[in-house]
């Protein structure tokens, strides 16, 4: 049963249908791989009785030919969305001990359309850093380590969603992107990821981060996978006032056109950051070739406030975040440190309760919100968001997407980069898109010179993400990625 | 900016997280090299640019003003650290 690992859900789907294995043989394999990988770290709380349980329940559908579009079909779900029953700790130590009484609305669309949970995967904490070592309960490994045989960062935040995929641990999970974390952690395990518009995928029920920014998408092994899942993840929810009203189109009939005749692909000067390592531009201008050979126009494309995106986002974002962990101050849920004192309470909890990167962030988001400081900071970064988004605006008045690296260098040594800014870094190139809310997909598209997997990124217009994905098709179909498991 | 301790000490006590003081030197410095960082959003002319929090354009729906969830306080008081009689119980504020 071991070959079963290495398929897609689509092929998973296929041998279901012709019962060439049953839903619980398909979840069996995926629990043996998930329990042979233990020292990679993937799981916060592993829900095995669980997934066996959906499985049955799974094989009884397909059994009596009523069974639902993942049927079968076992993922991962990031230790951010709210599950009923299951702990839930956005790795987080103040979070430690919760137990949500709700389902958030992605999942819950997820276990309707037949999904079975193999666990909540770990992350960084509260979804903030770029390579899963701010998560209380200790880092994922990235499965390539044994490639170069050291301990490698599976990326952040959703580090455990694409290490889990890129093992041949689960078939896909979950992940939530708020500046870069779906796309950057896909691109270091060599694995596909999309972010979708901003609105597209309901954030209820999923632990806030920074609300303007926040989207849930999934992590797969290939583009067709991540079209099945999104098709299912996405969709009007009235218990979330920011997501959108509008069908999801069928995303799967997206890909698979090898035929990009007038189709256009911006190429943004400002992408070409110095000190850029030479086989990131290399696999970059591979890109443009694959894209040209299948018909597509290729355009360099001018995005002058690239190099604000980053600092705009650490100054949105924490403001979010200091505002959105308001709420974690001992009293309704999650760790308390008890003390004699109201205020004593919330100061010693929330000072043991959270980690160093998250209280950094909070303490910059209080700043740049504090009296004197947020017409400066906050009104500013808010201004400079609208340029940004001006930019992508003027440039997809000439082109359909844009292509770009997705991370400027393949993944990194657990522990090698000490300093904020170096870290926050990763999501240079992933930044820009999530300021616009713009779809944006990562997906694997090389190696590096020491055999690390790389991606390509393709950003699309709002609420296109069908022209992502068509891209995106074309690029694994030519890159022919020698997927890890 | 130079970001000093007693800054820090005004925001650590805004936000609610206690800082030791042998601690506000250290955060201190990393938060100086954090906001100078920032500080290249200066550069940019913003005059006339409106300030943007909503991407999409969409307008924030309205609903009709009716209960449509509650009534299981016991499920919600599950995860309190400490409860009695159906309340949350926090230290003593009022003499």
């Amino acid at each position: 049963m071991s070959e079963i690992v290495s398929k897609t859900i689509l092929q998973i789907k296929e041998g279901l249908k012709k019962r060439d294995y049953s839903a619980l043989e398909v979840t069996d394999a995926f629990i043996s791989a998930s329990e042979s990988n233990k020292k990679l770290n993937f799981y916060n709380t592993f829900t095995k009785e669980k997934a066996i349980e959906m499985a049955k329940t799974s094989q009884s559908r397909i059994d009596s030919g009523e069974d639902k579009i993942l049927d079968g079909i076992p993922i991962a779900i990031k230790d951010l969305f709210c599950t009923e029953g299951t702990l839930t700790t956005a790795s987080s130590k103040i979070l430690g001990n919760f137990i949500p009484n709700y389902e958030s609305t992605v999942t819950q669309n997820l276990w309707d359309a037949g999904a079975i949970m193999l666990g909540k995967v770990g992350c960084d904490e509260f979804a903030m850093g770029s390579s899963n070592e701010t998560s209380f309960f200790g880092e994922v490994i990235n499965p390539w380590s044994k490639v170069i045989n050291k301990n490698l960062s599976p990326g952040g935040s959703s580090g455990g969603s694409a290490a889990v995929v890129s093992a041949g641990a689960a078939l896909a999970a979950t992940g939530t992107d708020t500046g870069g974390s779906i796309r950057q952690p896909a691109a270091f395990c060599g694995v596909t990821g999309i972010k979708p518009t901003y609105g597209r995928c309901s954030r209820w029920g999923i632990i806030a981060f920074a609300s303007s920014l926040d989207q849930a998408g999934p992590i797969t092994k290939t583009v067709n996978d991540s079209a099945l899942m999104l098709n299912v993840m996405s969709g009007f929810d009235p218990k979330d006032s920011t997501s959108a009203n509008k069908n999801t189109p069928d995303f799967l009939k997206a890909c698979g056109n090898f035929n990009l005749k007038n189709l256009k692909v911006g190429i943004p000067k400002e992408y070409q950051i110095s000190g850029m390592s030479s086989e990131i531009i290399n696999l970059w201008e591979t890109g443009h070739g694959w894209l040209k050979d299948r018909g597509a126009d290729i355009i360099e494309v001018s995005l002058p406030h690239t190099k604000y995106a980053l600092p705009t986002y650490y100054v949105i974002a924490p403001a979010e975040a200091s505002s959105n962990l308001a709420r974690y101050d001992g009293v309704k849920y999650g760790y308390r440190n008890s003390q004699n004192h109201l205020d004593d309470l919330y100061a010693n909890t929330r000072a043991d309760g959270f980690g160093n990167e998250v209280k950094r962030r909070i303490l910059i988001g209080t700043y740049v919100l504090s009296a004197g400081y947020y017409d400066a900071y906050y009104r500013k970064a808010q201004r400079v968001r609208n340029l940004i988004i001006q930019d992508f605006n003027k440039v997809f008045k000439d082109v359909d997407v844009i292509l770009t690296p997705t991370t400027p260098s393949a993944a990194f040594e657990v522990g090698s980069q000490q300093d904020p800014i170096s870290m926050y870094m990763n999501d240079v190139f992933t930044v820009p898109a999530s300021l616009a809310g713009l779809p944006a997909m990562s997906v694997p598209s090389g190696l590096s010179t020491n055999g690390l997997p790389l991606g390509l990124q393709i950003i699309g217009k709002q609420f296109d993400e069908e022209n992502v994905l068509k891209v995106a098709s074309n690029i694994e179909d030519q890159a022919k990625f020698p997927f890890l498991n | 900016m130079p970001i000093d301790k007693d800054t820090v000490s005004k925001v650590s006590n805004l936000a609610r997280i206690k800082i030791d003081n042998n601690q506000l030197e250290k955060i201190s410095k990393e938060l100086e090299a954090v906001m100078g960082w920032i500080d290249s959003l200066s550069e940019v002319e913003t005059s006339g640019i409106e300030p943007v929090a909503n991407v999409t354009g969409q307008k924030l729906p309205l609903r009709e003003d009716k209960v449509t969830d509650g009534g299981y306080s016991d499920k919600i008081l599950n995860n309190a650290p400490e409860k009695e009689g159906g309340f949350f119980v926090v230290p003593k504020v009022i003499e």
